[in-house]
């Protein structure tokens, strides 16, 4: 392409003039020793509390992962998913079955990962046939679908659900505490996948295509392409997530591992948080699990409260908490953005400036 | 040599509207290319088939030799078809840097520090360099059409279809747009501008079409397709075009 080549003049690039690329959004050196931090204080939360905390910690490690895989759905490549209990479903089921035929059930959780992955393969020739309300529906039809067929099956105990066997030879504080570690490493995982997909080439085409199809189209963008993958990787989380739920509740039943009552708490999570924003879901889970540990023994009010807030948020906070929040501060915790910055020698020199004709501000008055 | 991108009978109607009436067309390499003519002629959509945004009902689109009829607007744009939208469709929530980075990466399949300067160069062309960091969706409407040229520029575009462009800006914006665009062509880009700002068309272009009713209904050297007969009399009655300096 010989025009591409007449696009780079060389001085763009080391010129006195020269500027350079940079990731995004004041890289604080204290953000990574923080996050660190963060999952070591988590790590030895089963010294600190009571068995009973840390089972709400698995349950809001749960709920995080798979909003997260939700977001990178619905909130970047434009696919409102409300059948990602398809997976979770399919995840908890792959870890019944792996310990009915004598598999240890905490090493079976990455395999049940990515048997829930290869089960999206046909799924998503399927349900990509589809779009925008569509495509929500085919993918709850698809996980009903799911649920019944599974329920169908006698050997892993129909409708009623199955037990998973083989965690007997553990001691309550032993399981407790390996039921624990693993959620928080999927959930560490899960966002670390999420953040290094978000900053790689297929993050940039995802952030585009979340804010104009069109356009990322017309940029040359391989939207399809990028939508499998996520579809793949969101398959994956949920699917972890789903060996989480079975193994620290010793117990699957269909009617709640495939229930939609999961896309409405990710939905809300995500929603509350900010949508298209990495820190969303984190935020979200928060308020979410803060609300009802505060509000649960109020029977009624607790589900009107939450609704309330919902529809607070959907009105003048379109964009979430976080979302709005990290437009007035220009912060992220997470950055996967780029900056532009003077290069070097311009920088140590700007009297030197002076008298150069400066190419950026040519066009402007 | 084969011309770089050949129309062959092109139909395509919206329900009973015909937009496209058999239309054919040969675009030489490096050629600049104007094209006119009343709202609702069929021009947007005449760069939606040749970017792929609209599937024709019957013709074909070869661009560089080769039938791209099926190929996806991404895919096109990849083999070196550049566009702008009249409405520009900035990515909102990213900067305006990012917005062209994505273009230089997939568009124009660089990596990394070459991407970066791609994407650089393209915004120092079109006066955006100092807003490189700005939000995309904070930008006035100049500077979202810039970005739209910027865009469509960090693709590497063989050619490049401005729809627009001029709309809406003031005269001497015109005029630094006008010397964009001249300043790609000098490079061997071939430009195809669709423009109602019909001044700043014959700064930049040696050839000019008029579309009306879907088909073209004049093609030559631009003062004499302005001042013929047949596009003379599809503007009767309006001041859309405004060929004052003409006559």
């Amino acid at each position: 392409m010989s025009a591409a080549s007449g696009l780079l003049p060389q001085d763009a690039l080391d010129g006195p003039g020269a500027l350079r690329v940079r990731r995004s959004a004041r890289p604080s050196g204290w953000l990574v020793p923080l996050a660190l931090g963060v999952v070591v204080l988590l790590a030895f939360m089963p010294a600190i509390v009571s068995t009973g905390d840390t089972s709400l910690l698995i349950n809001a490690f749960v709920l995080l992962t798979i909003s997260t895989m939700w977001n990178l759905l619905a909130g970047y490549a434009g696919m409102v998913s409300i059948g990602q209990q398809a997976f979770i479903g399919l995840g908890a089921y792959a870890v019944v079955v792996g310990a009915i035929n004598g598999m240890e059930p905490f090493t079976v959780i990455p395999i049940a990962a990515v048997v829930s992955a290869l089960i999206a393969v046909p799924i998503s020739m399927l349900v990509f046939r589809t779009k925008g309300g569509y495509f929500a529906i085919a993918t709850w039809v698809v996980a009903s679908a799911a649920q019944l067929v599974i329920s169908s099956i006698t050997s892993i105990g129909g409708g009623t659900g199955h037990p998973v066997p083989g965690l007997s030879s553990l001691s309550p504080t032993q399981f407790a505490d390996i039921s624990y570690w693993s959620a928080l490493a999927v959930v560490v995982v899960a966002l670390a996948m999420s953040y290094l997909l978000l900053r790689s080439r297929l993050g940039l085409v995802l952030a585009a295509v979340r804010d104009d199809e069109d356009a990322a189209r017309a940029s040359g963008a391989r939207v399809v392409l990028a939508r499998h993958v996520v579809f793949l990787v969101a398959a994956l989380g949920c699917g972890a997530a789903g060996a989480i739920l079975a193994v620290s509740q010793l117990q699957v039943e269909p009617a709640s591992a495939f229930s939609v009552q999961w896309s409405a708490e990710i939905i809300f999570v995500t929603l509350i948080g900010g949508m298209g924003t990495m820190e969303g879901p984190i935020i979200g889970t928060v308020i979410y699990f803060a609300l009802q540990q505060n509000l649960a023994q109020h029977g009624a009010w607790y589900l009107i409260i939450v609704g309330a807030v919902a529809v607070v948020v959907a009105i003048w906070l379109p964009r979430g908490l976080w979302g709005t929040l990290t437009r007035r501060l220009r912060f992220e915790f997470f950055p996967v953005g780029y900056l532009v910055a003077p290069g070097r020698r311009e920088a140590r020199a700007p009297a030197e400036r002076g008298p150069e004709p400066q190419p950026a501000a040519a066009g402007d008055r | 040599m084969a011309a770089l991108l050949e129309l062959a009978n092109i139909s395509k109607r919206f329900g009973g509207v015909v937009v496209a009436d058999g239309i054919s067309l040969m675009v030489e390499r490096g050629a600049a290319v104007g094209i006119v003519g009343p709202n609702g002629a069929g021009k947007t959509t005449l760069f939606g088939v040749i970017s792929g945004d609209v599937r024709p009902d019957g013709g074909s689109v070869v661009f560089d030799g080769a039938r791209i009829n099926r190929l996806d607007p991404g895919a096109r744009c990849r083999l070196g078809i550049g566009r702008t939208y009249q409405v520009p469709k900035p990515f909102e929530r990213m900067n305006v840097f990012e917005n062209v980075l994505i273009a230089a990466q997939q568009g124009g399949r660089q990596r990394g520090a070459s991407s970066h300067g791609r994407a650089i160069a393209s915004l120092e062309r079109c006066g955006l360099a100092e807003r490189a960091n700005r939000n995309a969706g904070s930008l006035g409407l100049l500077d979202r059409k810039r970005l739209e040229l910027a865009r469509a520029l960090a693709t590497g575009p063989r050619l490049l279809l401005l729809d627009e462009v001029a709309g809406g800006l003031t005269e001497p914006e015109v005029r630094d747009l006008v010397a964009v665009v001249r300043s790609i062509r000098d490079e061997g880009t071939a430009v195809i501008w669709i423009e109602h700002v019909v001044r700043a068309l014959l700064d930049a272009v040696e050839r000019l079409l008029c579309l009306s009713g879907g088909t073209f209904i004049a093609d030559g050297e631009p003062r004499q397709v302005l001042e013929s007969a047949a596009v003379r009399e599809v503007y009767l009655g309006t001041d859309e075009l405004a060929i004052e300096g003409i006559a």
